[in-house]
């Protein structure tokens, strides 16, 4: 809310400088359904999932005037998102909820039995893996932010970024294969 | 060609397409003679195709109800019934966050003071049937009445003059008890709300503030035992106008 303070003069009301709300609600919407794929991907739980979506809309529009105009909204709503996320985690209330609608099985694709199998195999695996390493594997591999955009999203340096998508995907590679981790991968530069 | 060794890095841009032409060929080359590590980078290929064919179709699924509402917080064309109670929370959520920058410059009590008469401009001026609760053909009767309940005199400004007709009044529930808001319309239907109570700052008179959110504007003050707040939306000097005749018409 903008505050203005002024003398019962109406002449006083020239000076006055109306700051126009930017349609900033239909800028941040045309984000919500990459928001929730990533929140979904990240949560793995439909109802959760619309919660992080809900909670990081509500900040977003709460910190609306922090974003820099002209920046990459997007990448703006993913920091958010994160930072959400990383709160929900630590609190301890957080409970995770699951929910089996009608409208989520309908939703299920129809696959071929094993395409099924493999994709729910992705799913089970990510599920293994720590919270930072599926951030990180998602925010590239899924939403294809760049290495930089991942590294301020996340609030870590790029070299952070590196290592842990690394590992991210070296640990994603030996559940799906059956494979006991491996420890030694290349050094990363 | 001089070759650069390979960083585990460049794996991993040349699986996400980051690698520039002349590295991703070097980084192909020493691939190709080394198949196990060919494989470890198909596999973190796979991963990203099977990651979008997962979970891409949430891209086509309809945008939850509640996740829109967040975003659209004046429900301004929903049915009658619902407006007021949805009205309420939505825009008490959306004004909410804002009230924080409004105490730096005004008074919390008075701030408080203007987002509930936003909130009262909203939840009532959309209303069709009912939009207030006394009409002014009984204009005599909601004064005494509105007085009576306020504890002290409470006068509906004549705005006439500043193409306003008065529509009529009502009692609502303030922080400190009750509130009287009236209601005004001009020609083209415009509707604003005159929201008054008995005054609870220390001040005996105050400045015109003015608070906005979205679009309803509020322009507010104190004026000896009632304080009062004018909103409605319409740009800011029609309402710096009509915020000025009320306090004229109050004040002869």
């Amino acid at each position: 809310m903008t505050l203005y303070t002024f003398d019962k003069d109406p002449a006083g009301a020239g000076k006055s400088v109306c700051i126009s709300v930017v349609n900033q609600s239909a800028e941040i919407a045309l984000h919500i359904p990459r928001l929730r794929r990533y929140a979904r991907a990240l949560t793995g739980e439909r109802a959760t999932a619309d919660d992080l979506v809900q909670d990081t809309l509500e900040r977003a529009l709460n910190k609306f005037h922090l974003w820099r105009q002209g920046s990459d909204l997007r990448a703006w709503l993913f920091t958010i998102m994160h930072n959400v996320y990383v709160n929900q985690l630590r609190s301890s209330a957080h409970t995770r909820h699951e929910e089996l609608t009608e409208e989520a099985l309908e939703a299920a694709q129809p696959a071929r039995q094993t395409d099924m199998l493999e994709m729910r195999d992705l799913d089970t695996a990510l599920r293994k893996l720590p919270d930072e390493q599926r951030e990180i594997v998602l925010l590239v591999g899924l939403e294809q932010l760049s290495y930089e955009e991942a590294a301020k999203a996340l609030g870590v340096p790029i070299g952070t970024v590196m290592s842990r998508l690394s590992r991210a995907r070296e640990r994603l590679r030996c559940i799906m294969a059956g494979l006991p981790e491996v420890a030694a991968l290349k050094v990363v530069k | 060609m001089s070759r650069l060794p390979v960083t585990e890095t460049d794996l991993h841009a040349y699986v996400d397409g980051a690698l520039p032409e002349a590295h991703r060929a070097e980084v192909a080359a020493y691939l190709a003679a080394r198949p196990q590590e060919a494989g470890r980078v198909q596999a973190y290929r796979q991963q990203n195709e099977e990651l979008r064919r997962l979970f891409d179709p949430v891209l086509d699924e309809p945008v939850p109800e509640r996740l829109q509402a967040v975003l659209t917080p004046r429900p301004r064309f929903s049915p009658l019934r619902y407006a007021a109670a949805v009205a309420w929370m939505a825009l008490g959520g959306a004004i909410g966050w804002q009230v924080s920058d409004m105490q730096q410059t005004a008074p919390a009590n008075s701030a408080a003071f203007a987002r509930q008469a936003a909130i009262a401009h909203v939840v009532y001026s959309p209303e069709v049937r009912h939009p207030v609760e006394v009409g002014a053909d009984q204009e005599a009767h909601l004064v005494s009445w509105l007085s009576k309940r306020l504890g002290t005199d409470v006068r509906a400004p004549q705005l006439n003059s500043v193409g306003y007709g008065l529509v009529g009044g009502r009692l609502l529930p303030g922080d400190s008890g009750p509130v009287a808001q009236f209601m005004y319309q001009d020609g083209r239907g415009q509707r604003l709300t005159l929201y008054v109570r008995t005054n609870t700052e220390s001040n005996r008179e105050t400045a015109f503030r003015f608070a906005e959110e979205k679009d309803v504007g509020v322009f507010y003050w104190v004026d000896g035992k009632l304080g009062y707040a004018l909103s409605g939306e319409v740009a800011k000097d029609e309402l710096l106008r009509v915020a000025t005749a009320v306090y004229k018409r109050l004040n002869p």
